[in-house]
């Protein structure tokens, strides 16, 4: 299987790539890791005109402690978030989390700015980001602007980010709460979650549980209110619209998200 | 559009289709077939090369993206005096492959997995390779060779 026949662009700055984007009009896609795109793209489920190749804009690649948060950039690959000294001490939850994601060749060409730009509400980190309260930077030929995590997933493979707009960075308020976790359960190792939950602090949010990454919103009311973990977690699917699919009915899912939340809160728990 | 990439130690250059994968690029313009095609859908890892020394599926990556960078297939891995890599000794020597399909793939990954890990537990021996399938072995063979390999590289 090959893609349907595009025009490859190759940015060399973040300038650079926003100028050839604007060039190239709204049948423009970025290409980071490819991870993604490119399998989407093999099976004619995408077929952008102009693929532009971000993937070496190396002042895109970065984890840096800054004043009460962590700046990562949106070209970090999964492998190096994974390995990263400053994350794991600082936010250990997303450095464990990329380092779930898929399989080690996958994490070696995956980056936390595609999959989160991707937005398959089956992908880990925009779980993870939405759990870090994370804000979002975003740079498009007006300027940048700032997003909050809760704001930018807008549907199935939709979120906030307009032609020619790029996700630059992702900055993660430092966790006040040590207790963090993330469970998910997959049929192999390199499949995406059937569903996940990502846990920092008092924060729950779920992986494949609707078209969107969501917060767990019963069972941060019911730990607001006092209620200990399994009581907490027996609210995990409350308001959620979860896919009901070959990867398992609706049902199952959302005794997954019960099951799987109230793991995650001991975790997170005797972590803390 | 001109692609030039270092593969195995030497500059291969062609003018290529823009939407060209590396894996066509090494099995048709290179000439090196030991890289497979398996599900073409990046799950099975036939297809593992090194780039730039860390393993990537080549069926999921452009041409394009390799270009001005390094690539090693498994044909790269001896430097062809008839002697094999640690790793390819090791997958003989303990039988890590039957049909060997998917051995080029594995062994590469195991390459890659012993430059960032030299001394792997069976568990992270069968973690990093979960992104390479086998129908053939069960992999208790497979994760064998791995750990051969580790150790005839670190010898206590």
């Amino acid at each position: 299987m090959i893609p349907a026949p595009f025009t490859y662009k190759r940015a060399g700055t973040v300038d650079e790539a926003l100028d050839l984007a604007a060039e190239a009009g709204e049948d423009a896609k970025f290409l980071a890791g490819g991870h993604s795109l490119m399998p989407l793209m093999k099976l004619r489920l995408a077929v952008p005109e102009t693929l532009v190749d971000i993937g070496r804009l190396s002042e895109l690649s970065y984890v840096r402690e800054a004043d009460g948060h962590v700046e990562v950039g949106a070209l970090t690959c999964h492998d190096d978030l994974a390995r990263s000294d400053v994350l794991r001490s600082t936010v250990p939850l997303l450095a464990h989390a990329a380092g779930q994601v898929g399989d080690p060749q996958v994490r070696h060409c995956g980056t936390i700015g595609g999959s989160l730009a991707h937005a398959d509400p089956a992908a880990d980190l925009p779980a993870v980001v939405l759990a870090l309260d994370a804000t979002l930077v975003i740079r498009g030929p007006g300027g940048s602007r700032e997003v909050a995590a809760d704001g930018f997933f807008e549907g199935l493979f939709e979120t906030v980010l307009a032609p020619g707009e790029l996700l630059t960075e992702i900055r993660i308020p430092k966790p006040r709460s040590a207790g963090w976790s993330f469970q998910k359960l997959t049929k192999r190792g390199i499949d995406w979650a059937i569903v996940g939950v990502a846990v920092q602090g008092s924060n729950v949010a779920l992986v494949n549980m609707g078209s969107t990454p969501v917060r767990a919103a019963g069972v941060e009311q019911a730990l607001a209110a006092g209620a200990g973990a399994s009581d907490a977690a027996a609210h995990a699917a409350d308001g959620t619209s979860a896919p009901d699919d070959l990867n398992g009915p609706r049902a199952y899912r959302e005794h997954l998200a019960r099951v799987l939340v109230g793991r995650a809160l001991e975790e997170s728990a005797a972590r803390a | 559009m001109k692609v030039t990439v270092t593969v195995n130690g030497g500059e291969v250059a062609a003018e290529v289709a823009d939407r060209t994968l590396l894996v066509h690029f090494l099995r048709d313009v290179a000439g090196l077939t030991a890289t497979n095609v398996g599900c073409d859908t990046s799950s099975c890892g036939a297809c593992t090369v090194l780039l730039d020394g860390r393993s990537v599926k080549s069926c999921t990556v452009l041409a394009a993206q390799a270009d001005g960078r390094d690539v090693v297939t498994a044909e790269g891995l001896s430097d062809g005096s008839g002697e094999l890599h640690p790793v390819q000794r090791a997958f003989r020597a303990e039988h890590g492959l039957q049909c060997g399909f998917c051995t080029p793939g594995m062994v590469m990954a195991s390459v890659s997995l012993l430059s960032e890990n030299p001394s792997p537990t069976e568990d992270e021996v069968r973690t990093a390779l979960e992104g390479n399938l086998c129908r053939c072995t069960g992999y208790h063979n497979i994760v064998r060779a791995v750990l051969a390999a580790a150790s005839e590289r670190q010898p206590q």
